[in-house]
Parts: structure tokens; sequence; C-alpha cells
């Protein structure tokens, strides 16, 4: 078949006329606009154009807006257009465009980047000032929950908070033993290693037991119970937000605090000791297992060796932290997943705030809990 | 039903669709022709929703023959289903817009991805799709969660009629509006369908847009097609499920008033 040009031109006394032929729809709408675009520039300057669409077989809200684009080129310059040979089947839809994109958007003004940076740090001053503030009131909600609770046992969800303590504690046992003992055995391979030069291997447990009775072992169990409880109980309650079972809890003159964040903060304060506890084992194991398979050194020894290297301080200095970190692991995570807003960009955005900031938060525990132990001289 | 395959945009044959044990679509057999409004009805749970996602490839079918736009499903080529895809818009019972892309961008994110266009084409016939739909342009920088139902449901159409298809299918396009902006919705979907000469398959439970909107409407019953026509067709049927349907208590009030209405009117 012998296609016609899509688009033809020819000056007929001062009157630019334009016919326009074939497919004028999406598929071709590339090619179009290039041809519209060269005649626009070719023919600004006529008296007046005259678009014969006779010819074209197929048309779209792409082609029609082209077409539409090659008017209002010269009409804006105040040329006279006319239309020819506009088919009925195709009128409405021209119609249509023609009254579309009339009104430009109102532009935005231009900014200066260095002004909207500054303008930006500020805003993250306020909202971390806000953060903070939030955390507070997170505290304070739950602490009062927890007295209600004490003076009412029987408002306490306590099925829930056994769930909870299920998931976050009994369920987590196999992963942070598993990646406890791995680092334990770690260490070990490390001092060894390294003592080994001067000699000192012995001194392998001392620095295993003392590193993961008092640091390693709270600090990493934190470190994971964050990433997979904390963010866990962020996406539930940000999605539960986000169905608008918060605001049906509210209505029924419910706390959510109370029914949803008391028994989870609980249960992971109560799971979290515990969890430490068995990493610390799990990381002393491997160091011996380590020191003896690595090392040359016979449990027996190894064992005779911790018990002079640690006392109970420094099991005692690592327990103390566990629940405290637990409760600002726990009380992050549920303000975070409060403040879920509609779409699933913010559930994403909050779960991925809420690991970051209760794993930031807990280090600074940490350092807060060192200062506080050297000062107390344990 | 005696027309050739060019007149119809969806022919459906003998299909069978289920999940475990439960058969919802039970050798149903449709055909939807070029450039009308069918209407489908059915119970909640009968499976209009299935037939849809079914023809729309979402759902595998067990058995039977789906041919959309002359093409066989089953044995189209990757490129006749890529044509498919661009000549079919989808307007999802909850809009399903992209909540990180703002209104414009969900308009012009099918046109991205079929389409190599100029920014300024893009973008002007983005703002002329949500302009056709009845939105204000100062709500094209917003997203999705900035949205209410109606206007959600305005940019999921637009979103659909971003590629000027051919065929357009509505799941439940007026559920959960309020009857004006439901009615300006049926309005809408009118001029849309006669402006663009829009092939239109429309679920809905909505009798007063099944009366306004639709040309055809089909009743799917005991996962069959159980009747099929006009509204004067609907009121006739005998079928037990279609009598309660159109001639129930709520229907009464609907359908026969603006009936009437537009009889006065002629």
């Amino acid at each position: 078949m012998d296609l016609p040009a899509p688009l033809r031109s020819a000056i007929v006394g001062g009157q630019v006329e334009l016919t326009a032929a074939g497919s004028w729809t999406a598929a071709h709408a590339a090619q179009l606009e290039l041809l519209v675009d060269a005649a626009v520039r070719e023919f600004s300057t006529a008296h007046s154009m005259l678009i014969d669409i006779v010819g074209i077989r197929e048309l779209d809200t792409f082609g029609a807006y082209l077409l539409e684009r090659l008017a209002r080129s010269a009409s804006e310059r105040g040329r006279e257009v006319r239309w020819a040979g506009v088919p009925d089947r195709y009128r409405g839809l021209l119609e249509e465009i023609r009254q579309v994109n009339r009104r430009q958007p109102a532009s935005r003004e231009k900014r200066n980047t260095f002004l909207s940076a500054i303008e930006r740090l500020g805003q993250r001053a306020i909202e971390l000032g806000d953060d903070l503030v939030g955390l507070i009131a997170m505290f304070g909600a739950i602490g009062q929950a927890a007295v209600r609770a004490l003076a009412h046992p029987r408002t306490f969800r306590f099925t829930s908070a056994v769930h909870q303590l299920d998931r976050v504690g009994w369920q987590a046992v196999p992963i942070v033993v598993l990646i406890t003992f791995l680092i334990g055995a770690i260490i070990a391979q490390q001092g060894i290693f390294h003592f080994r030069k001067f000699g000192a291997d012995d001194y392998v447990v001392d620095l295993v037991g003392i590193l993961v009775l008092r640091e390693i072992g709270v600090l990493l169990v934190a470190i994971m119970v964050a990433g997979r409880s904390g963010s866990s109980y962020t996406a539930e309650l940000g999605s539960m937000k986000m169905r608008e079972e918060i605001d049906a809890l509210r209505t029924m003159g419910l706390d959510p605090v109370e029914v949803l964040i008391l028994p989870r903060v609980l249960a992971l304060v109560l799971a979290m000791p515990v969890l430490t506890f068995l990493g610390s084992m799990a990381a002393l194991y491997g160091g011996g297992l380590v020191a003896w398979l690595y090392g040359g050194m016979s449990p027996e020894i190894f064992i005779a060796r911790l018990k002079e290297a640690i006392s109970i301080d420094h099991f005692k200095v690592g327990m103390i932290k566990a629940p405290f970190m637990a409760f600002v692991i726990g009380a992050v995570a549920c303000s975070e997943g409060l403040k879920v807003k509609g779409s699933a960009e913010s559930l994403g955005l909050q779960t991925t705030t809420s690991v970051v900031k209760s794993i930031f938060l807990v280090i600074v525990l940490d350092g807060m809990f060192a200062i506080f132990f050297a000062s107390i001289g344990l | 039903m005696g027309l050739s395959s060019e007149q119809l945009a969806i022919r459906v044959r003998d299909l069978v669709v289920g999940f475990g044990e439960q058969i919802v679509l039970d050798h149903l057999s449709l055909d939807v022709r070029r450039g009308e409004i069918l209407g489908l009805v059915g119970a909640s749970g009968g499976g209009k929703s299935v037939l849809l996602r079914t023809i729309i490839g979402l759902i595998p079918k067990r058995r039977g023959k789906i041919e959309v736009l002359g093409i066989d499903l089953d044995i189209a080529t990757e490129q006749e289903m890529h044509l498919i895809g661009r000549r079919c818009g989808i307007l999802f019972q909850q809009g399903a817009l992209f909540s990180a892309l703002t209104v414009l961008q969900n308009v012009q994110f099918p046109m991205r991805e079929y389409l190599t266009l100029s920014d300024r084409m893009r973008r002007d016939i983005a703002m002329a799709k949500l302009e056709m739909v009845g939105l204000n342009l100062d709500d094209a920088d917003k997203l999705p969660a900035q949205l209410s139902g109606g206007m959600t449901k305005r940019v999921a159409l637009a979103r659909a009629l971003a590629l000027d298809p051919e065929i357009v299918f509505l799941d439940e396009p007026t559920s959960g509006l309020d009857p004006i902006a439901a009615g300006d919705f049926d309005d809408l979907i009118r001029t849309l369908h006669q402006t663009l000469g829009l092939t239109v398959f429309m679920v809905t439970h909505d009798l007063h847009s099944l009366n306004v909107v639709c040309e055809r409407i089909a009743a799917l019953a005991d996962g069959k097609v159980a009747a099929e026509g006009s509204m004067a067709a609907m009121l006739a049927s005998e079928h037990p499920w279609v009598r309660a349907y159109f001639r129930g208590k709520r229907a009464r009030v609907l359908v026969r008033e603006p009936n009437s209405q537009q009889i006065e009117a002629r």
C-alpha cells in the first residue's frame, strides 16, 4: 500500500496549507512530533494556516494533541487557523483536546540551592527535636499504661504478651545463639593469632571472657533484636495504622498503647536478658572450642582460666544493660510504627528509620552505661 | 451469536476457573462487542472480578479460550501480548496507584514504558488526560496518599487511558463514591466512551450506573452468564437470581424511575 506522507505543506497566496494523513496515533507520536515541530518553526511567519485532516485514517489523543499544538502555535501569534475535512467521528476528540492545557500551572519559584540546603538542615534539626520529644512521650505513655496495668491487672493483655514473647524470645533463640557462637569463635581465633606473637596465648581467655560478658554479648543481641523484632513491630503497627485498625481501637475507647504496645515492649524486656544470657554462653562456648581446636588449649584449662579472669561483676554489667536496651528498642519500634502514613513507601521508610534509630540509641545507651559503671567502680 | 471476530473486542468460550476444589466460573461464554459498554453484574463473591482478572491474565484458567482483540491469549506471541497490554487499560477497584509516584508520574508511567516521547509531549498529554477526567492541574504534583476516594478513581482512570487503549476494564468504578461523585463518574465514562471510541468492560454493583451507562448487561450467576442484553431484557428475565437483582426492593426505586425520566425527557 502506498502511504501518503503524514504531513505535507504547501503555500498558497501567503496561506500555509498543511495536509495530514495516515495514522496519527501513539505508536507514531515520536516521528509525528518531529514533523510538527519542523512545521511550527517553518511556518510561524505565515499569515494564516489551513489544516486539512481529511486523509487521516486513525486519530487518538496523541495525534489530536499534535494537531492542536500545530494550530496553537499559529493562533498564539495571532494568525488565523482554519480546519478542513474534519470527520464527524474525530470532532469530539479534537474539541476535547482544544479545551485542555489552556492554563499553565503556577510555575514554582526558583529557589536558591544554598538557602534551601540551610532550610533543609534547619528542618532536620526541628524534626530531630520532635523525634526526641515523641520518643520521651512514648516512654511516658508506656509507663502510664504499665502503672494502669499494675493497678488493674485484669486489663493487661496477657495472651498477647505471651504470644509476643514466643515470637521475639523463643523463636529468636536459634539465630541469636548461632551468630554469637560464631562471633565468639572469631574473637578467640583472632586473639590467639595475634597474642601468639608475644607468647601470650593464655590471655585470649581474658579477652573473650570480659569482652563477651561485658559488651559484645549484649550489644550483638540488641542489634539482632532491633533488626529482627523491632522492625517487625514497626511494620506490624504501621500496617495496622494504614488499615485504620488503630483508629478503630481508639474509637472503642481503648488505648492502643495499652492494648498493642505494652505487651510487645514487655515481651521484649523479658526476652532480651534471656537471649543475652544464651548469646553470651554461646559466644564463650565458641571461644572455648576455637581455643581448643585452633589454640591447643584443653577445655579444662580454658574453664580454669576463665574462672580466674572474670568475676560475677562482668556478668552483671552485661545483664543489667539488657532490659534497658530492650525497652529502648521496643519504644522506638512502636513509636515509629505509629508514625506510618497512608502509603506503602512510608511503611518502608519508618521500618528502616526504626532499625537505624534503635541501633544508634542502643550504642549510645551502652556508652552511657560504660561511664556509669566506670564511675561506680564496677 | 453470529458476530465475526472483527466486531468483537473480547470473546470468551467455555471458560473454567477455580481455586482448589471450588469452581468459580463454570463453562462461561461471553462476547464483548467493539465500541460498546458492557456491564457485568453478579453476587458478591460470584466471580465477577475473577472473570475480569482472568481476561487480563492475572488469574490462570483451567479450560476454555479467551480472545482479546482477535488474539487468542493461549497462542499469542510475546510481541502480541505486549500489544494487548498496550491496547487495554485497567481501572482497579482501589485505584492501585503507585504510591511512590505523584499523580502526574502515575499517568506518565505507561507512556514512559511503551512509547518514546519527548518530555514536553509526555507532560502535556498526561496533563490533558488529567483534565479529561476532570482533575485540577494543581493536583498533578500530589501523592496518591493525599487524594480522596473519588480523585483516586479519576487518576486511576487517567492512567488506564494513558495510552489511548481500545478496551478499558473497570472494576467497580463507582463503589465507595458518594451518589454525586458516582453520577459524575458515570457521565465521565460515557463522555470518554464517545470521544475516544472506547470499548468498556465494567464490573459493577451500581444499578444506577448500569441503567445510565451500560448499553448491554451480562448477569453472572452460578459461574455462568445467566442473562445477557439490555436493561429491558434483564427486567424480563425469569432467572431467579436476575429477578431478585433487578426486581428487588432496592432495584425498584433505582431502575424504574430513571427509565421513566428518560422517557419523559424524550
